[in-house]
């Protein structure tokens, strides 16, 4: 996909200078570098500051960006826009995000494009309504109802709230697919440095398009082409069970097996090519005592595997930059020789059960709920408490 | 020797036909009036998008017309329509539903589109009951009607969805019956070829799960009421709100131009752009 | 190097601590600023946190400090004990009324009149926070003086660039009298 005239004209002006910015404030540049068209949201705590960049900056861009009504209207907005051929996103927290789910499931089964920024914060319900927390962790896996699979990416620093959703938004185009920008209130509030890319520098993933309309949901590919509105090709988009042509099918079990695993299989077989996970090692010893987190959560964790490696600990840290589909290899390689995993987890123990399902070790939730991040101490503590 | 081709044919997926609307429903109306008026105005369908939603109705444009469509979620097709008509003002954008989706379980984007004014045309068939889902009460039945989540009696007063329309903004505001294909035929290409957010509320029948349920178990009984209880809109100056209670006041409601909002939109894009082209020429 | 700003809404706060992480990162440091924000910022309260380090920063929310700027009396009673020992505490003298009993160890206290100052000198009462910018910095150092100058510079509304410089160089001055 090659950027038009208007968004390379905007764009000219932010390449390679570094900015030091809100985590929200890096998202909505991201998304302008990746080249969004259109935008619709709903004021919410913490992520409303996405929205008002974004609304400033993309008319500028040539783009249009939209208030509705509320988060089910946004969701809805996004994908509609998509059908169009243009790059859509939407940004919430937590609340809004419950409300999005119906559509989110809608933009699974029309196989729509759109990138879903959810900058989590404490709940249930209104929570603290300001505060961070990492506790949709499920909900973007499971939130919406029926069999599917799901792109979630987690960023931990205000650079990655820029570099990860330029991913997002090439993810959801080639698997065609709703892809979930799992932010925290912690990264999303802080500001730190942000460098933006050469616009040259940026290869922009391109949707593939399909020769005839009876193909637009099936055929020999797991990820079929689209034909957007407008071409006169008579596209049928539905959210219910619908045959490779898009017309609905559903009482035939087998058309919604087809196309339910289709649809499923199109994440599941291509995971070790979306699964993006960073690994901290212990050079001197072979560590029996190992870390996992993600998000904000995983700064704290990583000063804590630090601070006991200073003092002569060996212990081995993994991040997950993929949140869904799960780093099931990767987790599994990097526990294999160890006794205990720790997983920090700004809830009650969210992804920590998923990583119980994959290695044989102990795995040791270190919950934070609270609207406060971990401290690096009180991961220290718990590292230290199993480290021989 | 094989049956003459309807001439409207190519306005329908013929694939699929024939259609699965029950005997005697107006969503057949619906339709007729609705390809006869693409038809009759020359408006390509190659150039229109059909959203629907939930409900016996919604299966007008999916899959019956043949067009680019959006089947959405229950009660969301206006603000699956908004994100459609954003980015491409240049198509007709039509959002085909029922009063359940439209004034029940979507009325709030109903109301904002409305306010917005963006250029939708939006046909609410409104046949007083939720039909597929087997005659549950909807915001837009009768007091007094037996349904089966009402089974001793309906206490609520009915929505009366155009007026609501008109009181937050559209544009273009009717309302019809499937007695009226005519004049509705025609309401429908205002609706089309004008600018703004235009709202069509088309009185129909449901006789399987609605008319049953009030004794008039056939459609022609159905057009029969309503031919009976129209009025238009221009003789009811002077009536009363007594004298009006059991009427269908038919006619246009409103029509007037306000600021449409995709236009708007796009040209606070082109200005902002236009700007930074400025700024950055006059830096040199 | 962690710095906690605390007071009241229009004391420049959060600016203040924007600038001393702007000044930072111009320096070529790792930097985070954290704020109140929504509900909470609200009914008055303020805050501005700022973490200046050579590498890599893990603590995202600290939960002590090195130093504590105090503008308010309700912001100096509630983060006084979450000092470091052997920190450094800066208050309005005028607008905090400083309790030994609720202060760590081995703070050192610094007391001055920034936001008389800023209305007699400047006739302006916000540029008190400049003043205290400039008393930190050439206590402390946190950031380079020619960083804090271009931070300053560019983060103020326009045409007042002169007069928070001055306000600044003002604070500067205070603390040599100090030492």
């Amino acid at each position: 996909m090659a950027l038009d005239d208007n968004k390379r004209q905007y764009l000219s002006r932010l390449e390679g200078k570094t900015y030091f910015i809100l985590g929200d404030e890096a998202c909505a540049y991201g998304a302008l570098f990746a080249g969004l068209d259109f935008f619709a949201g709903y004021p919410i705590t913490p992520a409303s500051e996405i929205a008002e960049l974004i609304a400033s900056e993309l008319p500028k861009a040539g783009g249009i960006s939209i208030q509705m009504e509320d988060e089910l209207a946004s969701m809805a907005a996004i994908v509609g826009a998509s059908w169009t051929g243009a790059r859509t996103m939407t940004a919430t927290s937590g609340p809004g995000f419950s409300l999005m789910q119906e559509n989110i499931g809608y933009a699974i089964m029309t196989e729509s494009p759109c990138v879903v920024v959810d900058v989590q914060r404490s709940g249930p319900s209104t929570g603290q309504a300001t505060k961070p927390a990492q506790g949709d962790v499920l909900q973007a896996r499971w939130g919406t109802h029926g069999d599917h699979n799901i792109i979630a990416l987690a960023p931990n620093s205000v650079q990655e709230c820029f570099d990860l959703v330029l991913e997002c938004f090439d993810l959801a185009d080639i698997y065609r697919t709703p892809v979930i920008l799992l932010m925290d209130g912690e990264v999303g509030h802080i500001r730190e440095s942000v460098v933006m890319p050469q616009v040259s520098s940026i290869e922009h993933a391109s949707r593939k398009i399909a020769a005839r309309s009876a193909e637009v949901f099936g055929g020999e590919e797991l990820v079929p082409g689209m034909i957007h509105y407008g071409q006169g090709q008579n596209v049928h988009v539905t959210g219910s069970t619908h045959l490779a042509n898009g017309m609905r099918d559903v009482t035939t079990p087998h058309v919604h097996d087809v196309l339910i695993k289709r649809i499923y299989d199109k994440i599941d077989k291509n995971r070790e090519k979306i699964v993006r996970v960073e690994t901290d090692l212990d050079d001197k010893k072979k560590a029996r005592v190992g870390v996992i987190s993600y998000g904000a959560s995983a700064r704290p964790a990583r000063g804590a595997v630090r601070a006991a490696r200073a003092k002569g600990k060996s212990v081995d840290f993994l991040r997950l930059v993929t949140i869904w589909p799960f780093a099931r290899t990767q987790v599994a390689d990097f526990a294999k020789d160890l006794d205990i995993i720790l997983v920090p987890e700004m809830n009650l123990g969210q992804l920590s059960r998923e990583v119980e399902r994959f290695v044989s070790g102990e795995v040791v939730s270190v919950p934070r709920i609270g609207g406060i991040p971990h401290t690096v101490d009180e991961i220290y503590d718990a590292v230290m408490e199993v480290v021989r | 020797m094989s049956e003459p081709r309807h001439r409207l044919m190519g306005y329908v997926r013929e694939e699929i036909m024939p259609h699965r609307f029950c005997s005697g429903c107006g969503c057949g109306t619906v339709l007729n009036a609705f390809t006869n008026a693409v038809e009759g105005i020359d408006l390509d369908p190659g150039r229109m998008v059909c959203v629907s939603g939930i409900g016996c109705s919604s299966w007008i444009p999916s899959p019956y017309f043949k067009s680019d469509t959006l089947h959405t979620t229950h009660g969301r097709p206006i603000a699956f329509a908004t994100g459609v008509k954003m980015m491409r003002p240049d198509l007709t954008v039509v959002v085909i539903a029922g009063d359940g989706d439209v004034a029940g379980i979507g009325g709030n984007h109903l109301i904002h589109a409305a306010r917005r004014n963006i250029d939708l045309s939006v046909f609410m068939v409104n046949n007083m009951i939720y039909g597929m889902t087997g005659g549950q009460v909807a915001p837009t039945t009768p007091a007094g009607v037996k349904t089966t989540t009402t089974p001793h009696r309906n206490v609520e007063p009915p929505f009366r969805v155009a007026d609501l329309v008109v009181a937050a903004g559209a544009g273009y505001v009717a309302r019809w019956t499937t007695y009226h294909a005519f004049p509705l035929m025609e309401s429908m290409q205002n609706a089309m070829t004008r600018k703004g957010f235009s709202f069509i509320e088309i009185i129909s029948q449901c006789p399987e799960n609605y008319g049953r349920r009030i004794g008039l178990r056939r459609a022609i009984d159905f057009l029969k009421m309503f031919k009976e209880k129209a009025i238009r809109i221009e003789k009811t100056r002077d009536m009363s709100e007594e004298e009006l209670k059991d009427r269908i006041i038919i006619g246009r409601l409103c029509d007037r131009d306000r600021p449409e909002f995709a236009d708007e939109m796009h040209k606070l894009t082109a200005e902002q752009v236009a700007g930074l082209k400025a700024s950055k020429e006059a830096a040199g | 190097m962690i710095i906690r700003f605390a007071g009241f809404g229009g004391q420049g706060i959060v600016v203040a601590s924007y600038i001393v992480v702007k000044s930072a990162v111009y320096d070529g440091k790792r930097a985070i600023q954290n704020q109140a924000y929504g509900s909470e910022s609200r009914g008055g309260e303020s805050r501005g946190d700022v973490v200046i380090a050579d590498e890599e920063i893990y603590e995202l929310e600290p939960t002590s400090y090195d130093v504590l700027v105090a503008l308010t009396q309700p912001a100096y009673e509630t983060f006084i004990p979450l000092l470091k020992p052997g920190g450094t505490l800066i208050l309005d003298k005028d607008l905090v009324v400083a309790d030994k009993k609720l202060e760590p160890k081995r703070i050192k206290r610094h007391a001055l009149a920034a936001t008389d100052i800023a209305f007699k000198k400047f006739g302006r009462k916000i540029v008190a926070n400049m003043i205290i910018l400039g008393y930190m910095n050439a206590l402390l150092h946190p950031v380079s003086q020619e960083s804090l100058e271009r931070a300053i510079s560019e983060t103020v509304p326009k045409g007042t660039e002169k007069m928070n410089l001055d306000a600044m160089h003002e604070g500067m001055r205070l603390a040599g009298e100090a030492k």
